[in-house]
């Protein structure tokens, strides 16, 4: 604790003579840490959950993965091609500086301009923008080259920031001009440093030191609701058991992403709680579907089993999802009869259940000429979803049990997404997150076929392919009007769903534990956001 | 000594040289860092600008070329995670496990070496056989088990001590360093325990055997003889005697903690350069790896070096072979 600190408490105590004070600090033990305080600098979780804190975008992502006004009050699309948004005129950034279209305009086109990023998911969205105008200073009217009925939820993807930290003279969309930018564009290490994080979140920046924390303390000028903390802490603890061990003697006040086994000695004690939510990560297998020989099939005619649809069928039925989600996942999955939970945009309502069948399954098998099963090997990854070679064990040995005999072969993450990417694998167990898009996310990405101009299909590892489901999935991508689009996506999942050609297992919940008095809703992103922890005495 | 001295930095830098060419081979062979740092839903284009930004689309003899050249001129590369300089990243992180790694062999040496001395001098003793059986405990116990338990014991149940992490630091030339406020050595007490148990056996066991040899050799009883005071005896006879194997023993173990203390690093959440290096094996950033391993080569060459001069300080017989080769 500095001196301010110190300070901050005594004077409080002497107020108040009592220790709740110091309830005004927030300490958290992380699992992931940010790889840099730069919001467009790589597209992930740990990235974009501190983005949240420091930065607001156009539009928020609640609890559920809907979208919400944020800087925009609200946003319609003329035509299928430009989109309305009108701005908020009461917001300003932490350093007293308005907020008006210019900072929108200038953060598209730094998106653009960011040479140190990791990966450019945010500027390829840019990069569809015909034109961005701002008619007064708080409209913004953008013109797609394509299609794009997400347009509100991509560009929510996009922290923005101040242009005041870059010299520059008339900003204007043009690209090809520097958008009027005269000086250099900032980098990495001006967010890391704290001298370009000026952002319109509910937290300033005050440090950011890799390996030991990221402090962060109240914007006075956020326009939201305030947050509860004076000052919050994040410290990366990516161990289990060490970030257990600091909430337990008090160092933390709350920890992302505890193990499912160490819930029930949380629960035992009275001075900690837990929350959990079913996160939209679903557990599927993936089959190698569209070779005929696959390198890890072995069948008495040489035939790849795994095109025949009954074989899918049968599998799915040798597999007791209930089974795992109690006894593998202590109770925090729920088993997934779809890609998407159900109450994501496009996603069936109520899906029907894939049935536990031992007997069936064994019947669909001889049925469709494997009498005596068949021999496999499964790839899993052993440290990237929760307990994930325990779930990879069971499946295994649910498919031996049904007379296909499954060798399993789990790795760490690193090496097993290289190999999945080469397609080395005949049946792999995958996780996905699906965010923006809803339902539309997994099957874009995994279940059409790949179609690089499109840019979809570029994880079917499988080469599973369906014409007619890529027909109303294509459809379904490029329809604006919602409700059209949400009846397509569920008529697409249900023809997946039809055919198995990929086999959903359970969806992960994500958890989190606290010192009791705390409260957390929890999100299906996962993210932990301070502004979002209150103290259950504050409703 | 200057032609020696010249001898051992052409050896040095072989040893780095072949030293850099196994790890970029090896680091090579686990992956492609761009199937981890690209999302899987990110278009081709987008792929293959990431590629050829981090240079993996070349040949691995030209990516080696490239390494190898900018290293010549400083440049260790960036972090393919962090986006800063890898060595920037790992040099950041030096102080934290310097402070770790120097204040664990001090402690080690501090209690083990007296403690060894005593039970070496009264060999045979019960409590002397109790401490030697002892210290192989010390030296058996699994560093992450140990450092559960006093996580367990220290900061879950008596709540005496902070689970982890480094607490408070004041910054001298611009180095952070814990061991000036109270509160930082709070947070370094259990690593640095961690850490200097096995140590503490170590130094006690080279330590006694070594006294236990002395006692009974010639310039003792000569010493003994010409009526020596036996604290005399102890400090001027047998101990410097038997402090080469020690002083190299302790330059070994500073380079080896120094490198590779990533347990207790993990364990207690220390921001030192073992838990940066296991993050970076975990995500592939090659950069950092490699300037990692050749970092740590670097320190081992130097403190092997500083060792043999330090054999010359202690021992004259290392003095006088140089005088007369």
């Amino acid at each position: 604790m500095d001196n301010r600190h110190w300070a901050t408490c005594a004077a409080a105590l002497l107020l108040l003579g009592t220790s709740a004070a110091s309830a005004k600090d927030l300490t958290i033990g992380q699992a992931a840490e940010p790889s840099a305080a730069d919001p467009h600098y790589h597209d992930v979780s740990s990235n974009n959950a501190l983005a949240l804190h420091i930065f607001s975008a156009l539009g928020v992502s609640d609890e559920n993965n809907a979208i919400k006004p944020d800087l925009a009050k609200s946003w319609k699309a003329e035509d299928d091609h430009s989109w309305v948004f009108n701005l908020r005129d009461d917001v300003k950034f932490s350093d007293g500086s308005d907020f008006n279209a210019d900072d929108v305009i200038f953060t598209f086109c730094r998106v653009m301009n960011n040479e140190g990023s990791v990966n450019a998911s945010f500027s390829d969205e840019v990069r569809n923008f015909a034109s961005v105008e701002a008619p007064d200073p708080h409209t913004l009217r953008i013109t797609t080259k394509t299609v794009e009925p997400l347009l509100p939820e991509l560009v929510a993807e996009i922290a923005i920031l101040s242009e005041g930290i870059v010299q520059h003279g008339k900003i204007t969309f043009d690209p090809a001009n520097k958008c009027g930018v005269t000086g250099p564009w900032p980098t990495v290490d001006d967010f890391n440093s704290g001298k370009d994080a000026i952002g319109t979140g509910p937290f300033l920046l005050d440090k950011y030191e890799h390996g030991s924390g990221i402090t962060l303390s109240r914007n006075p000028h956020y326009f939201g609701k305030a947050p509860e903390w004076d000052h919050v802490k994040f410290v990366p603890v990516p161990s289990d058991g060490p970030r257990l061990a600091g909430l337990l003697s008090g160092d933390y006040d709350f920890i992302d992403a505890p193990a499912a086994r160490d819930i029930e000695q949380i629960k035992q004690r009275d001075d900690l709680a837990y929350a959990s939510k079913e996160s939209s990560r679903v557990i599927f297998l993936q089959m190698d579907i569209g070779r005929d020989k696959s390198p890890f099939i072995e069948t008495k005619t040489g035939a790849n089993p795994f095109q025949d649809e009954r074989v899918r069928k049968a599998m799915s039925m040798a597999i007791d999802r209930k089974a795992i989600v109690s006894r593998i996942m202590d109770g925090f999955a729920e088993p997934a009869y779809q890609f998407v939970p159900s109450t994501m945009f496009g996603a069936l309502p109520d899906p029907q259940p894939l049935p536990y069948d031992p007997a069936q399954a064994k019947a669909l098998l001889a049925e469709a000429g494997y009498p005596d099963g068949f021999d496999i090997t499964l790839h899993a990854t052993n440290n990237r979803y929760i307990n994930d070679s325990q779930v990879a064990q069971a499946v295994a040995q649910f498919l031996t049990r049904a007379g296909i005999r499954t060798k399993l072969d789990a790795m760490t993450s690193s090496i097993f997404f290289t190999r999945r990417a080469k397609r080395e694998f005949s049946f792999a167990m995958g996780g996905w997150g699906s965010a923006a898009g809803g339902a539309a996310s997994f099957l874009r990405q995994y279940v059409t076929t790949d179609n690089d101009s499109l840019g979809i299909g570029a994880s079917n590892y499988g080469a599973w392919s369906d014409p007619d489901f890529d027909k109303v999935l294509i459809q379904a991508i490029g329809t604006v009007d919602e409700t059209r689009r949400a009846e397509l996506l569920r008529q697409a999942t249900q023809m997946a769903m039809d055919k198995l050609g990929f086999i959903p297992l359970h969806f992960e919940s994500s958890l989190w534990a606290f010192r009791k008095g705390l409260r957390y809703e929890g999100r299906m992103d996962q993210y932990t956001l301070a502004q979002d922890i209150t103290t259950a005495a504050s409703d | 000594m200057t032609l020696y001295a010249f001898q051992r930095l052409l050896q040095s830098i072989a040893v780095l040289f072949a030293v850099s060419v196994a790890v970029f081979l090896a680091v090579y062979a686990i992956g492609n860092p761009a199937d981890l740092l690209i999302s899987p839903d990110a278009t081709q284009l987008e792929r293959q600008e990431l590629i050829a930004r981090l240079g993996l689309d070349q040949p691995i003899w030209t990516q080696y070329a490239t390494f190898l050249w900018n290293g010549l001129h400083g440049d260790m590369g960036t972090s393919f995670v962090h986006g800063e300089p890898a060595l920037r990243l790992i040099l950041t992180r030096l102080p934290a496990t310097f402070e770790l790694v120097t204040l664990s062999l001090l402690v080690a040496s501090l209690v083990g070496i007296p403690i060894g001395l005593w039970v070496g001098l009264n060999d045979g003793s019960r409590l002397s056989a109790a401490v030697m059986t002892g210290s192989i405990f010390g030296y058996s116990i699994p560093s992450f088990w140990k450092g559960l338990v006093l996580i367990l014991v220290f900061a879950v149940w008596l709540r005496l001590l902070p689970a982890s992490g480094r607490g408070d630091t004041i910054a001298v030339l611009g180095i952070p360093f814990s061991f000036l406020t109270l509160d930082g050595w709070r947070h370094l007490a259990m690593p640095v325990l961690n850490l200097s148990i096995p140590n503490i056996a170590l130094m006690i066991r080279l330590t006694a055997a070594g006294a236990a040899e002395a006692r009974n050799q010639d310039y003792v009883k000569f010493a003994r003889a010409k009526g020596v005071g036996s604290r005399r005896i102890v400090r001027r006879h047998i101990l410097r005697n038997i402090l080469s194997p020690i002083v190299t023993i302790l330059g070994m173990e500073f380079g080896s903690l120094l490198a590779f203390s990533t347990i207790t690093e993990t364990v207690f959440a220390w921001p030192g350069m073992g838990k940066l290096l296991i993050t970076s094996i975990y995500q592939l950033d090659r950069p950092v790896i490699v300037s990692y391993v050749m970092l740590v080569t670097f320190i081992f060459v130097m403190i092997n070096l500083l060792v043999d001069f330090a054999y010359a300080a202690l021992d004259p017989r290392v003095k006088l072979a140089e005088r007369l080769s």
